[in-house]
């Protein structure tokens, strides 16, 4: 059975004016890490809200572990656990202030559920007299998803925990994702790091308030059929500038030190793109075939969606 | 060889007995487009603070665009550009407004600033949205722009500190294409990022591990000397290493 069930949520703001999301529909499976995956203004806080019942869509519905988000808004407050994007602490309470508050509004203890969090908060807990406003990003962050779990949510919102965080931070947060995944804690994440995709069981990625493709990351990438090449010469700058000039080239995007490159015409593409660019007087040029990333399959989704 | 835009030669700072940047060593080219990386707590925002005349040092040297880091540190800010995702516009004034005020702040004259605001809403393509609260833009278009009034004064060095979390894969490029434009108009970017994939994007690139600079070499170079395929190994391996985290 589905844990989260999202149909056709809608939201507006601004009496209308604004469209945060538009007919939105998933499922997410009971056990399963789940990322929306968009960049920002994509209408991933907005969803987070409707389905921890902080905000009331304008239409459509959803069910969190069998529960309304609108009639059945306690029962669910009860069952999840949110950490929004924007840290929400008490700043002025300690490390374990907030721990204990949290624990106290949900009707249990620290010591109950120690073993819940153990494995994150034993990082933190050397500090555990120190007000949460004096805290750096990682610690901060480490004690934000402590408090959301205190309570032994059966669903877990994450908002965005890694924006901001170096890559080193990013790859032990998702780790610990991970770990309480394998202890059977349903996760919805969402990220704008499109590398961050590889770590999820299924992703949808969201643009503008839509789901634009919404699968495994293997099976979202094997869609992307069109021919795509890994260019680079000696001028990169002219580079850039002139696979941006003829009209055969469709797309042509920097992937660090190299452009990828799609055409209209799909026959001898790399021979077309190293005759054009010798023509323009470029030197070492290469030309490979490659397969998509997601970031190339993210920009393909956009550029058929404008 | 030009003269470099930045140098530093065993530059330090201390807070107590806490080293937070431990002689660190550099030199920055005109038109360098230089990636200064770290984990967080590694030291890097320290270094910039220093470097854009916020901070001084405990000991060691550094001038930027030629001035003094001790004594200059007053010109230094006048020769700069700065651009922060965390602070860049007024969010309640409109694009046109933001433009004259930071212009204004950098000393343009009343005909230059008029010039330079009608060229900056021409290039970055916001006619219809020149007379918009900045805060009703797209996160994307609130950067563009941020860049654009952090150049306005044609700085010899501008400082960008982490500027493009959070866009999507095409704006992020976009932005990225100015960040070369300017380059190839003769100004040094020198830029933090937790994009790996952006520090390809850069001629050069440091790695802060515990107040140090632990490599520095082109992405290529790094790439080789840590025998890995992108730059997201290279970092790993050597902030792995860090003893000093923030959490």
């Amino acid at each position: 059975m589905a844990t989260v069930h999202v149909e056709n949520i809608k939201k507006t703001y601004e009496k209308g004016t604004v469209t945060a999301l538009e007919n939105v529909s998933f499922d997410v499976k009971s056990g399963e890490l789940f990322g929306l995956i968009g960049p920002d203004g994509a209408g991933k806080t907005s969803l987070f809200r409707v389905l921890t019942t902080l905000l009331l869509p304008d239409e459509g519905q959803a069910q969190v572990a069998g529960f309304d988000v609108v009639k059945d808004f306690w029962e669910i407050r009860r069952i999840v656990g949110y950490m929004p994007g924007k840290f929400s602490l008490y700043q002025d309470l300690s490390i374990e202030e907030n721990l204990n508050f949290f624990a106290t509004v949900f009707n249990t203890t620290l010591a109950k559920n120690y073993h819940l969090i153990e494995e994150i908060y034993v990082q933190i807990e050397p500090f555990k007299k120190r007000l949460a406003g004096k805290l750096s990003g990682g610690m901060k962050q480490k004690l934000a998803l402590c408090c959301a779990l205190i309570h032994e949510p059966k669903v877990l919102f994450l908002d965005e925990p890694t924006t901001g965080v170096d890559p080193v931070s990013r790859k032990e947060f998702w780790d610990m994702l991970d770990r309480l995944k394998s202890r059977g804690i349903t996760i919805v994440v969402s990220t704008p790091y499109m590398d961050e995709a590889s770590r999820c069981d299924r992703i949808a990625l969201i643009q503008k308030g839509k789901i634009l493709e919404l699968d495994t990351l293997d099976k979202i990438l094997g869609r992307y059929t069109q021919n795509l090449y890994a260019v680079d010469a000696d001028n990169r700058y002219q580079l850039m500038k002139d696979l941006r000039m003829p009209a055969e080239i469709e797309s042509s995007f920097a992937f660090g030190e190299e452009q990828h490159v799609t055409l209209r015409t799909q026959e001898n593409g790399e021979r077309y793109l190293t005759n054009y660019l010798t023509e323009r007087g470029h030197t070492s040029i290469t030309v490979r075939p490659i397969l998509p990333n997601i970031e190339d399959t993210f920009i393909k989704l956009m550029l058929e969606n404008q | 060889m030009a003269q470099p835009v930045i140098h530093t030669h065993q530059l330090t700072r201390k807070f107590g007995d806490f080293v937070a940047v431990n002689a660190i060593s550099f030199d920055v080219q005109p038109g360098e487009i230089f990636g200064f990386l770290g984990a967080n707590g590694a030291g890097k925002t320290t270094a910039m603070r220093i470097l854009c005349g916020l901070l001084s040092p405990t000991s060691g040297e550094a001038t930027v665009a030629g001035f003094d880091v001790y004594r200059q540190n007053e010109e230094i800010k006048k020769h700069i550009g700065y651009m922060s995702q965390k602070f860049s516009l007024y969010e309640n004034l409109t694009v046109r407004e933001n433009i004259q005020f930071f212009g204004g702040i950098y000393g343009l004259s009343r005909q230059e600033l008029k010039e330079k605001t009608n060229n900056l809403i021409e290039r970055v393509g916001l006619h219809d949205e020149a007379d918009k609260l900045v805060g009703s833009l797209p996160l994307g278009w609130k950067q563009k722009i941020s860049f654009s009034v952090a150049i306005l004064h044609r700085p010899k060095i501008v400082f960008l500190d982490e500027p493009t979390g959070g866009v999507d894969p095409i704006t992020r490029r976009q932005f990225w294409d100015m960040i070369y434009d300017a380059a190839h108009e003769g100004i040094t970017l020198f830029v933090t990022t937790h994009y790996m994939d952006e520090a390809e994007y850069c001629d050069r690139v440091s790695i802060m591990v515990d107040g140090a600079i632990a490599a520095l070499d082109t992405p290529a170079g790094l790439k080789k000397q840590f025998n890995a395929t992108n730059m997201d190994e290279v970092f790993l391996q050597l902030a792995r290493g860090a003893k000093r985290s923030d959490g």
